[in-house]
């Protein structure tokens, strides 16, 4: 020995699990961020409001069109560059910087959203429309029909889809460490570099994501069973 | 915005390159895959119970975890540790252990082995029993019978989806710039290092990407239909509404 300690996946492992809290962060504000701007995407594309449909329309078929990754770099840059300037041009001038978390978040939502925008609007397509012609023959306005009725009944339609897209946002994540944003992926790469142990990092890493998805799995099961609950089963 | 980097020859060859490794890596990890789902999808349904189970964890662990980590680990992990082996290493398949385009493909059709070979999975499970009992009664013997029954029917069943993973699987090629294959994405990212332009290099590969997906899907659409057994293009619901 020469008073050099050999630095191994024990020395790594309070940094592999901090970047995987910053992962399952990142993901959960993209997949909320997601989910509002898909009832959005959803609502303009079943509006009979021709401009919004064509904004949806061209939004989600852009989206699924181009590669994540390259959609990621692309809006990283020229998201935070266009939004400083934006904000440098409203007077906010110097000391405004977009971090790297909002970032990150923006950027999964933005792609998450446009997935979303589908799952939502089948699911609602889905609902039989005499149960809305009941709603509005209570008198119910739109805003109420879509909490009370269209929301509910659209759930189970859209949980499976949902579900998917959670998994495969927590493993989009990763692409993030790309731009440099420091996640578990990025953590495991610089933990692989400095000790050279490089497949035992990208097994840990590989297992942390496993054990969010498989955690996830579990979840959704329940919330199926939730959301389901009380209906017939086909 | 500045798109004249078009015009000089040299930047064309980059994205040349890229164009043709990207193509490259769909067809030879589309066709690896596809080979590889099959074997999955048979052990799957029909494998003795140790191999079912193998199998399933493989493809949970493939599906549960980011393609850009098994990337990684492929070519950085895997690939580090084979030629750290001196027989290995002095032996004929040494370039092949440096060259970044191999582990991309590697990864890319065990991918597409774990996915593809779970849908697969189920369409077999779906296609009905008394179809491979009418083909066992006509004695067909079991390898006979998958081969021009039960594989058959199941990719009848989840052709559209199997489509959809070659879209997914062309989507996933820019990852591999990553890992110092030239791709579009890399040769993008060579051009705007070299002329200093933040988007428009990107900008023009997302165009590449989408005429390329927009091929890709009428290509899909052909083969779904010439596929033997296709259901007649779907009939517009006016046609089949019975009344109001």
């Amino acid at each position: 020995m020469n008073g050099f300690e050999q630095e191994g996946l024990r020395d790594w492992i309070g940094p592999l699990l901090d970047g995987a809290l910053v992962t399952v962060q990142i993901a959960v504000a993209a997949y909320v961020i997601g989910i509002l701007l898909g009832l959005l995407g959803a609502m303009a594309k079943l509006s009979g409001i021709n401009a919004l449909r064509g904004i949806a329309w061209g939004y989600t078929a852009l989206v699924r069109a181009i590669p994540e990754l390259l959609l990621i770099i692309l809006l990283y840059y020229a998201g935070t560059q266009g939004l400083n300037s934006a904000l440098i041009a409203m007077g906010f001038a110097g000391g405004v910087e977009i971090g790297g978390f909002t970032a990150a978040v923006s950027v999964l939502a933005f792609v998450q959203g446009a997935y979303m925008t589908e799952v939502f609007r089948g699911a609602i397509v889905a609902i039989p429309k005499s149960l809305l012609e009941a709603a509005d023959s209570y008198g119910m306005s739109r805003g109420l029909r879509f909490r009370r009725i269209v929301l509910p009944l659209m759930l189970p339609n859209a949980l499976a889809g949902m579900s998917n897209l959670w998994l495969i946002l927590v493993k989009e994540t990763a692409l993030v460490s790309v731009v440099g944003f420091e996640e578990l992926f990025f953590t495991a790469q610089q933990a692989a570099a400095s000790t050279g142990l490089y497949a035992t990092f990208y097994l840990a890493a590989g297992a942390l994501f496993l054990a969010m998805t498989l955690i996830s799995n579990v979840v959704f099961h329940f919330a199926e069973r939730h959301v389901r609950r009380g209906m017939v089963r086909g | 915005m500045d798109f004249s980097f078009i015009l000089d020859p040299g930047y064309q060859s980059y994205f040349i390159e890229g164009f043709v490794n990207t193509l490259a890596l769909v067809f030879w990890s589309g066709l690896a895959g596809m080979v590889l789902a099959v074997l999955v999808a048979l052990g799957l349904v029909a494998g003795p119970m140790p191999l079912r189970w193998l199998l399933r964890g493989f493809t949970t662990v493939i599906r549960g975890t980011p393609l850009l980590v098994q990337l990684f680990f492929f070519y950085d992990g895997v690939g580090r540790l084979l030629t750290s082996v001196p027989a290995i290493r002095e032996s004929m398949f040494r370039p092949l252990l440096n060259d970044a385009f191999f582990f991309g493909a590697v990864a890319f059709s065990v991918s597409v082995a774990a996915y593809s070979g779970e849908v697969l999975r189920a369409a077999m499970m779906n296609v009905p029993k008394a179809e491979l009992e009418a083909a066992r009664s006509f004695g067909m013997s079991r390898t006979r019978m998958v081969r021009r029954i039960w594989l058959p029917r199941a990719v009848q069943l989840c052709l559209p989806t199997l489509t959809g993973e070659m879209i997914l699987l062309l989507k996933s090629v820019p990852l591999v710039s990553t890992i110092a294959v030239v791709d579009l994405l890399k040769a993008a990212n060579i051009v705007r290092s070299e002329t200093f332009l933040v988007y428009e290099p990107l900008l023009l590969v997302a165009g590449i990407f989408v005429a390329m997906t927009l091929v890709l899907t009428a290509a899909m659409n052909l083969l779904e239909r010439r596929f033997p057994g296709a259901r007649p293009a779907r009939r517009k619901t006016t046609d089949i509404k019975l009344g109001a």
